[in-house]
């Protein structure tokens, strides 16, 4: 019966390395999204805050699985119409692209929440040293602000990072490999041959999933130990 | 456009013909998993915050498993993988239970926002401030008086805030029950999509009546923080 997961296994392996994959460049994409996120929404200019609000407010409202069937397929479809107006062979749009792009969408919402209350953290003494230094507002951000943001923001990044590591598998829906796919794929093979291992086979896939928390908790404790030098 | 909406809006509402489907059933889905997944954190983030290492130590054992994994797994799990088991299909019981997509589903939404609810309600008694604690002893409440009386009352209304997010994760979270063929607004919008070829307003519905399910949460929270939480609220706000 184990020796069925071994066959499987280098199978399970790539999906386990698509899934680890699509999260980190989704935590990547979402971050920057997030910052610029924060930074909008804190900006006195009205044409900064409003669109960063509604953009926060519309992403958490919606469930992420109907905000990427909506952005994929509609996404898909455009495409289609678009080829098919020129003549062309259609494109199809690569899933693990797709579920970048809208994981980091989705959760650059959160990670906004996350870093505006980071931003609001830090006493506003030190950007008035930061200023009278004579700093440039990139250089505040550098040297002054993203050091002891940090601190704050942490047990948040941490947050968002379980809540990406488990949303990933959603991504399977719209035809990624990743760990459930192929724990599925798996299943319908071994049915197929008249074997129920149905069971096991969404246990293993479970377990790495499990695995990837235990590790990132971990992580996560090493780095909130390093940026909270200096306070306790 | 208009045609879709012609023909599915009573199935995005609340179904036709006696089948219940879109907002109804999206709306069942949240009551019966939120309300069980309560029923089950109650006791269990009491256990949780047990002095008894072996308790606390198996309801974190709990909390961690349905925490680590995702959602969708763990539906899977128990609606393909647990009725894969021969064991369970030999047994009459089980058998029944299982073999139901319905029964699967909330199972497995209740266990998953149990384990979040738990570490909530653990959190908010753990921060109970002593002083409270204190008072209850001096005034002779035996620990069972203790917890039903004052450490309850106080955490549960302090956990407020974070248990209104979860219930609206929650909410979010049924839209993996149109993968267990369950007909919830997500399900309606998906043979709506792909009957009509339109993507874009078959699944813009959905995503508008979530948003406004949503907003119907957080603003009815936010009128049951007003009400339970008045005592925490900054004297100046309270005065305005």
């Amino acid at each position: 019966m184990t020796s069925l997961v071994f066959a499987y296994g280098s199978q399970l392996w790539e999906g386990t390395v698509a899934t680890v994959q699509l999260a980190l460049l989704s935590l990547g994409l979402s971050f920057v999204i997030g910052l610029a996120g924060a930074a909008a929404k804190l900006s006195a200019n009205r044409w900064y805050s409003m669109p960063a609000t509604v953009y926060t407010t519309l992403i958490r409202g919606v469930p992420d699985l109907v905000l990427m069937l909506l952005l994929f397929y509609s996404f898909q479809d455009l495409l289609n119409r678009i080829t098919d107006a020129f003549k062309q062979s259609q494109i199809e749009i690569d899933p693990f692209l797709a579920g970048v792009c809208v994981l980091g969408l989705i959760y650059g919402a959160y990670f906004t929440e996350t870093f505006r209350g980071a931003f609001l953290a830090v006493p506003r003494g030190q950007l008035e040293a930061a200023a009278a230094f004579g700093m440039t507002q990139g250089q505040t951000f550098r040297r002054i602000l993203f050091p002891q943001m940090m601190r704050f923001a942490l047990p948040g990044i941490s947050n968002n990072w379980q809540v990406i590591l488990k949303a990933t598998a959603l991504v399977s829906i719209i035809g990624l490999r990743d760990v459930v796919r192929v724990a599925q794929d798996a299943i319908t093979g071994t049915v197929s041959k008249g074997a129920y291992y149905a069971f096991l086979f969404l246990l293993t896939a479970a377990l790495i999933y499990l695995l990837l928390a235990i590790v990132s908790d971990w992580f996560f404790h090493i780095l909130m130990k390093r940026y909270s030098v200096g306070f306790r | 456009m208009m045609d879709l909406i012609k023909e599915y809006w009573q199935q995005y509402l609340w179904g036709t013909e006696g089948r219940p489907s879109g907002m109804v059933v999206t709306l069942w889905l949240t009551i019966l998993s939120v309300c069980l997944g309560f029923m089950l954190a109650i006791p269990l983030s009491l256990a949780r915050v047990s002095t008894n290492p072996i308790i606390s130590r198996l309801t974190l054992a709990y909390t961690y498993l349905f925490r680590g994994t995702p959602l969708y797994v763990q539906l899977l799990l128990i609606y393909t993988g647990i009725y894969s088991l021969h064991a369970v299909r030999a047994t009459p019981l089980l058998n029944y239970f299982f073999r139901d997509a319905f029964r699967c589903t909330i199972l497995s939404f209740t266990l998953n926002t149990g384990a979040y609810t738990t570490e909530i309600f653990a959190g908010a008694i753990r921060a109970t401030s002593l002083g409270e604690i204190e008072a209850g002893r001096a005034f002779g409440m035996s620990t069972l008086t203790l917890y039903r009386r004052i450490i309850l009352p106080s955490a549960l209304r302090r956990a407020l805030p974070a248990y209104s997010n979860e219930v609206i994760l929650m909410l979010h979270a049924t839209t993996l029950a149109s993968t267990a063929t369950i007909a919830d607004i997500l399900k309606v919008a998906r043979n709506a999509a792909s009957d009509y070829y339109l993507p874009f307003v078959a699944y813009g519905i959905a995503a508008l009546l979530y948003l406004v399910v949503s907003f119907l949460l957080v603003w009815s929270f936010h009128l049951a923080e007003r009400k339970w939480l008045a005592h925490l609220r900054p004297a100046i706000k309270r005065m305005g």
